[in-house]
């Protein structure tokens, strides 16, 4: 077994929860991982990557290879494009639909969409959209794991237990929304797929 | 004993932390940051009592550390490659005087530049001082190297340079933690002179560092971070030093590389290991993170009559970071297929924050230039130099930190009216009070402008040494009361700081603005821990 995934967002976002998340389930089911996550400059809004990768035996390199990734899990569509050429030909692409913008020159959002439809497997979520729905806006990150969770290699068991370790001292309230984001996710991919 | 999900930075503090360590030393600095983060989080260091406060600059960092060896306790202080350089006179005749305490310099480099303002390789340093150096290929061997490490410095009291690199700084992964070590007693040097640098003194010491090369050497050779690996071909022998070690292997998984392969995690050289893979091999490819150093060395001047392939030859790129893609395509000559970035994709460049301070502060600077054109801002080094980005484009120099007021004192010296200087509160205590002492005396005709958001913001939100402080340093250090201000950068005062700006320029002297307003993202961390 063996799962690279290239993370992407804007600094602030937050993708580091979902590296979290995805890293606690992935230790706690005895595998493999190394993850590169950017710290500095980039973080004041500029974009963001982390390299998370998970296998059953030793993980050499903490970058993940050109052409390697299986998959670029994107909280913001342009970001999901930005990292194309580490996507291997059946690798997934599973980005938040939201657009944040924060540049003058962002692009028409349609052209962002029509990049991403031409991509062989992408999922389309709008995961701002599905945590305000939930009341929980600050869940999206998890929503967007939910989305991927299929894909990841690793029991959805293992990805609640994770919310649960890591929102934990938050309270129950914040663990119960942030489990049902994450099932919202996962029941909003099977419905994407199936269309 | 259960494994810890650790950062490279994380897993060097770690590390020491269980090793003994005492005092821990160091100032912010992206990828270095963490090292002493992590310490202060640490409930085993408090419960220990180590010291873990920031210090003013690396230089008083590395003093302070060499200070607790002096006394005969284990110390760490860490930096980024930069401050390295300001960190650099302590370091260069620490190698002299020698440890008594082990001490660890760790320092991380920025290949790529991803924060910084250049990528020097700091094994060049190590090799300068004539001082051990570590470079680890993974996150256990930071751990476990801590241990190594204040072993060799005390077992031939030097201190050791610890070297780590971007990608492992801030990359997690499991580590296996060991039994912890009590910490040292305080316990003074047996020669009480040996850290007296007077010539007879650092002669006789330099003597000894010079005899130690050979044993230095000689624990390179049975290091157990350096490793020969056998390759059935021998057309090829590939060098791979520190974490390029992992993106060579990236490329063998499930298989085995043909080819000799000489692991090199510990400097000097392994003169054993160089010698073998030298003569069995027809070409040696060497890998290294940073400046083609050990490549240079097995080439020498004149070239050997050896074939040295790496960053010189163009086998490898001269500059920047290494990855898995490039040292396949050194190896095997094989690239692959990759899907491009379509054009839509735009830059997004890092920014200001919403509502940040430095904005109001710039916004009435740039009014007030207007009237002198571009060309009379020198600038310094932290969120603040966003400025240099458009819609700002305000500032026209950042090189190192503190060289805004020395620069601008200069450019005045020179002519230059108005001269102006932005720096940043932490900048400012880090390297920029003794330039403004420069000024002080010769009363420079020049403005100073100390962007006060009482953070070291750029690096994430460390605690400033300049926190209430600034208006009583620039009075110590003899600034004329009348023209040393406070204003709060608010949109709302944007008319007074225009009028202020332009009031201190139109002084004949030097003057001291100081708009103070808190780093929006240590008060959102603050509000948030309150509620
Ligand atoms: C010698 C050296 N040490 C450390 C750094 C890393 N560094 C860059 S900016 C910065 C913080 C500056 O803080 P401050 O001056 O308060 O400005 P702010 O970012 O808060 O606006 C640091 C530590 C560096 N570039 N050079």
């Amino acid at each position: 077994m063996k799962k690279d995934i290239i993370l992407s967002g804007v600094g602030g976002q937050g993708i580091l929860s979902i590296a979290t998340v995805i890293g606690y389930a992935a230790i706690d089911s005895g595998l493999f991982m190394k993850q590169a996550e950017v710290h500095g400059m980039s973080q004041r809004g500029g974009d963001v990557q982390s390299h998370l990768r998970i296998s059953d035996r030793e993980v050499c390199s903490d970058l993940i290879p050109f052409g390697g990734a299986d998959m670029i899990l994107s909280i913001e569509p342009m970001e999901s494009l930005r990292y194309l050429p580490y996507l291997s030909s059946d690798g997934w692409v599973i980005t938040n639909s939201t657009p944040f913008n924060n540049i003058s020159n962002y692009p028409e959002i349609e052209d962002v969409m029509k990049e991403i439809a031409r991509i062989k497997n992408h999922i389309l979520i709008d995961a701002d959209d599905i945590a305000k729905n939930i009341g929980s806006p600050m869940s999206m990150n998890m929503v967007m794991i939910g989305a991927a969770s299929d894909y990841l290699g690793l029991d959805f068991g293992r990805l609640e237990k994770g919310i649960k370790f890591i929102f934990g001292r938050k309270g129950d309230e914040v663990v119960n929304k942030n489990l049902e984001a994450l099932k919202t996710g996962r029941e909003f991919t099977g419905n994407f797929l199936k269309k | 004993m259960e494994k810890m999900l650790l950062l490279g930075d994380e897993a060097l503090a770690q590390g020491a932390i269980d090793a003994g360590l005492s005092g821990m030393y160091g100032y912010p600095g992206t990828p270095s940051t963490e090292i002493m983060e992590y310490v202060q989080r640490s409930k085993t260091a408090a419960d220990r009592n180590i010291h873990r406060k920031w210090s003013a600059n690396e230089k008083t960092a590395a003093e302070s550390a060499l200070g607790m060896s002096y006394a005969g306790k284990r110390s760490m202080c860490s930096m980024k490659h930069v401050g390295l350089n300001v960190a650099s006179d302590c370091f260069m005749n620490s190698a002299i005087t020698g440890a008594n305490g082990g001490i660890i310099v760790a320092v991380a480099d920025d290949p790529s530049m991803h924060s910084s303002q250049n990528e020097q390789d700091s094994r060049n340093y190590g090799k300068f001082a004539l001082m051990p150096t570590l470079e680890p290929s993974n996150q256990q061997e930071c751990y476990d190297m801590a241990f190594h490490a204040f072993g060799m410095s005390e077992k031939y009291q030097i201190p050791v340079l610890m070297r780590l690199t971007t990608r492992l700084s801030h990359s997690r992964s499991g580590v296996l933690p060991k039994q912890p070590l009590e910490q040292n007693e305080l316990k003074l040097p047996e020669d009480k002179r040996q850290f007296v640098l007077l010539p007879a003194i650092a002669r006789k010491r330099y003597r000894i560092l010079l005899a130690n090369q050979e044993k230095f050497e000689q624990e390179s050779e049975s290091s157990p971070f350096n490793s020969y690996h056998e390759g059935s071909d021998k057309t090829t022998g590939i060098i791979a030093c520190g974490i390029a070690y992992n993106y060579l292997m990236e490329n063998y998984i499930g298989t085995q590389c043909p080819y000799p392969v000489l692991k090199i995690s510990q400097y000097p050289l392994p003169r054993n290991h160089i010698e073998k893979i030298t003569s069995e091999c027809d070409t040696v490819l060497v890998l290294e993170e940073g400046s083609p150093m050990v490549e240079e060395m097995l080439k020498g001047y004149l070239g050997s009559c050896l074939k040295v392939r790496g960053r010189l030859d163009g086998s490898l790129p001269r500059d920047g970071e290494l990855n898995p893609n490039l040292v396949l395509q050194a190896v095997t000559g094989k690239d692959v297929d990759v899907l491009s970035v379509p054009q839509v994709v735009a830059t997004r460049p890092p920014k200001f924050c919403n509502g940040c301070g430095h904005i109001d502060a710039y916004n009435a600077l740039i009014e007030v230039m207007k009237e002198y054109g571009d060309g009379h801002v020198l600038s310094d080094i932290g969120c603040y130099t966003l400025a240099a980005l458009p819609p700002f484009q305000a500032i026209n120099s950042c090189v190192d930190m503190g060289a805004s007021i020395t620069m601008a004192k200069g450019a005045a010296d020179a002519g230059l009216f108005p001269s102006i200087a932005v720096i940043g509160d932490s900048t400012f205590t880090h390297s920029g009070m003794t330039g403004l002492l420069d000024a002080v005396i010769e009363n420079t005709n020049m403005v100073v402008m100390i962007l006060d958001n009482s953070t070291t913001g750029m690096t994430g939100g460390q605690d400033s040494h300049a926190v209430d402080r600034l208006v009583s340093i620039c009075e110590g250090l003899g600034v004329d009361k009348d023209h040393i201000t406070r204003v709060v950068p608010l949109k709302k005062n944007h008319d007074e700081m225009v009028k202020l700006i332009r009031q201190e320029i139109n002084y004949k002297g030097l003057s001291v603005i100081i708009p103070t307003r808190e780093c929006m993202q240590t008060l959102k961390r603050k509000t948030k821990a309150n509620k």
